[in-house]
């Protein structure tokens, strides 16, 4: 099996480990820690130095009744654990956890809906108004030429894409922050790929101005 | 380097099972223990062992020393993240209370008992305070791409390597050690931060990796 090539990086993984990042952004890393076992690895490492730093905080005593309020509840009876979506099963789905708990299995019963000649999307709601979307592209298929004033990171499911920064194939993560101006175009078999946008996104060329406001909804 | 590739991982031989031995002595010795002063490094074994008592036999005992030790550390982070100190109360006996109930799942090859239990509490504020999921890996999706590399020489000495690894924290710059506290301890994600105030991604990445570059080495280097 190929191995993912474009990496999320050390400030987005420390960002993941140490629970910063919000549900968007921690929805692409761990779909690429499904597909990734070397950012897996990194990403144990770092929750490593969230356990070191933890035993390294100066104590902050607790309550002197706590530890006998904690032994009562030791017997509490469990909640039923939260029934999780569960996915027709196949052999190998195209879409890994956690993304497939959050879309399902199949795509075809998802809300496609045009974005741009030859994309279409489908909205991810998440907790606190926060959206991750994933994007279908035709082959061939060219999302204008844009920049952020944040942070766009998107990770490839299926078929590729091209961009100034490279190729991205199946499980790799593009990151585009403001240095970034980049037109990535779908490979001739299309591509899919989930994107979050931590921050606002903005299209720079006259056709990207007007297109903008669609963007943001 | 971009992320850790499989040819650096260290091979260390797992640590010989004896705790069934060792646990409730050293349970018990612990728990007289618990009003000295923070323990070092070289008491995270024990950590482990308490842990693995509470899985083993619903060791009571054990769990009470685990919760002496971890239960201030729990409530000092967690009012580091911006909790008042009764939500932190109450949050500690959460995340403690998940502790007991998942004992079973603690693999001490995987973690040590400091690092599983900061994942436990990490998760459980996400959930509880910014009222979001925590997106994370099924180990057993079949779309897992697995490690080729996986096996025997993956295999890490974890409560060793925490003890190095707290060691290390100690000695390095305060200017990399802050950039810890913000991903671990402030909730500021270095993304936005760098967003925010117009810093290249890039400049704060290399800035991180200085950090990260003395953190693995004593990770990873037994000696």
């Amino acid at each position: 099996m190929k191995l993912p090539t474009h990496h999320p990086g050390d400030a987005l993984l420390m960002d993941y480990a140490g629970g910063c990042l919000g549900e968007a952004g921690s929805l692409v890393i761990a779909t690429h820690l499904a597909l990734c076992p070397g950012c897996r690895h990194a990403v144990s490492e770092l929750d490593a130095v969230g356990g070191a730093m933890l035993e390294g905080l100066e104590p902050d005593p607790v309550a002197p009744d706590a530890l006998d309020a904690m032994l009562a509840r030791l017997d509490e009876p469990e909640d039923p654990a939260p029934p999780r979506r569960a996915a027709a099963p196949v052999d190998v789905p195209l879409l890994p956890e956690p993304l497939r708990s959050y879309v399902g299995d199949d795509l075809s019963r998802l809300r496609w809906r045009p974005m741009l000649p030859g994309i279409q999307g489908v909205n991810i709601r998440l907790a606190r108004g926060g959206t991750a979307r994933l994007v279908r592209m035709k082959g061939g298929a060219t999302v204008p030429q844009h920049s952020h004033d944040g942070l766009e990171l998107s990770i490839v499911l299926q078929g590729g894409l091209s961009d100034v920064l490279g190729h991205f194939v199946r499980g790799d993560v593009a990151v585009g922050d403001g240095s970034v101006d980049h037109k990535p175009v779908a490979d001739p078999e299309g591509c899919l790929c989930l994107s979050v946008t931590l921050g606002r996104l903005r299209l720079t060329g006259a056709m990207g101005r007007f297109l903008n406001p669609f963007l943001r909804s | 380097m971009r992320h850790a590739g499989p040819h650096a991982l260290s091979c260390f031989f797992p640590k010989p099972f004896h705790h069934e031995r060792l646990v409730r002595t050293r349970a018990f010795a612990f728990n007289a223990a618990m009003q000295e002063p923070p323990p070092s490094a070289e008491t995270a074994a024990p950590l482990d062992d308490l842990l693995l008592a509470v899985a083993r036999g619903r060791d009571r005992a054990a769990f009470s020393a685990l919760f002496g030790h971890f239960a201030p550390r729990l409530k000092a982070y967690l009012r580091r993240l911006g909790t008042d100190s009764q939500a932190a109360e109450e949050l500690v006996q959460e995340v403690m209370l998940l502790v007991w109930r998942r004992a079973e799942t603690f693999d001490p090859i995987q973690a040590s008992a400091s690092t599983w239990i900061f994942t436990i509490a990490r998760n459980k504020r996400i959930d509880a305070l910014r009222r979001e999921q925590r997106p994370e890996i099924d180990p057993d999706d079949p779309a897992l791409v697995p490690n080729p590399l996986e096996p025997a020489d993956r295999m890490l000495e974890a409560a060793q390597a925490s003890g190095r690894l707290q060691a290390a924290l100690k000695e390095l710059p305060p200017e990399q050690a802050e950039l810890l506290k913000l991903a671990y301890f402030d909730d500021k994600s270095h993304s936005l931060i760098s967003s925010e105030r117009g810093i290249p991604l890039g400049t704060v990445k290399s800035r991180l990796r200085l950090a990260l570059d003395r953190l693995r080495k004593a990770l990873r280097d037994p000696s």
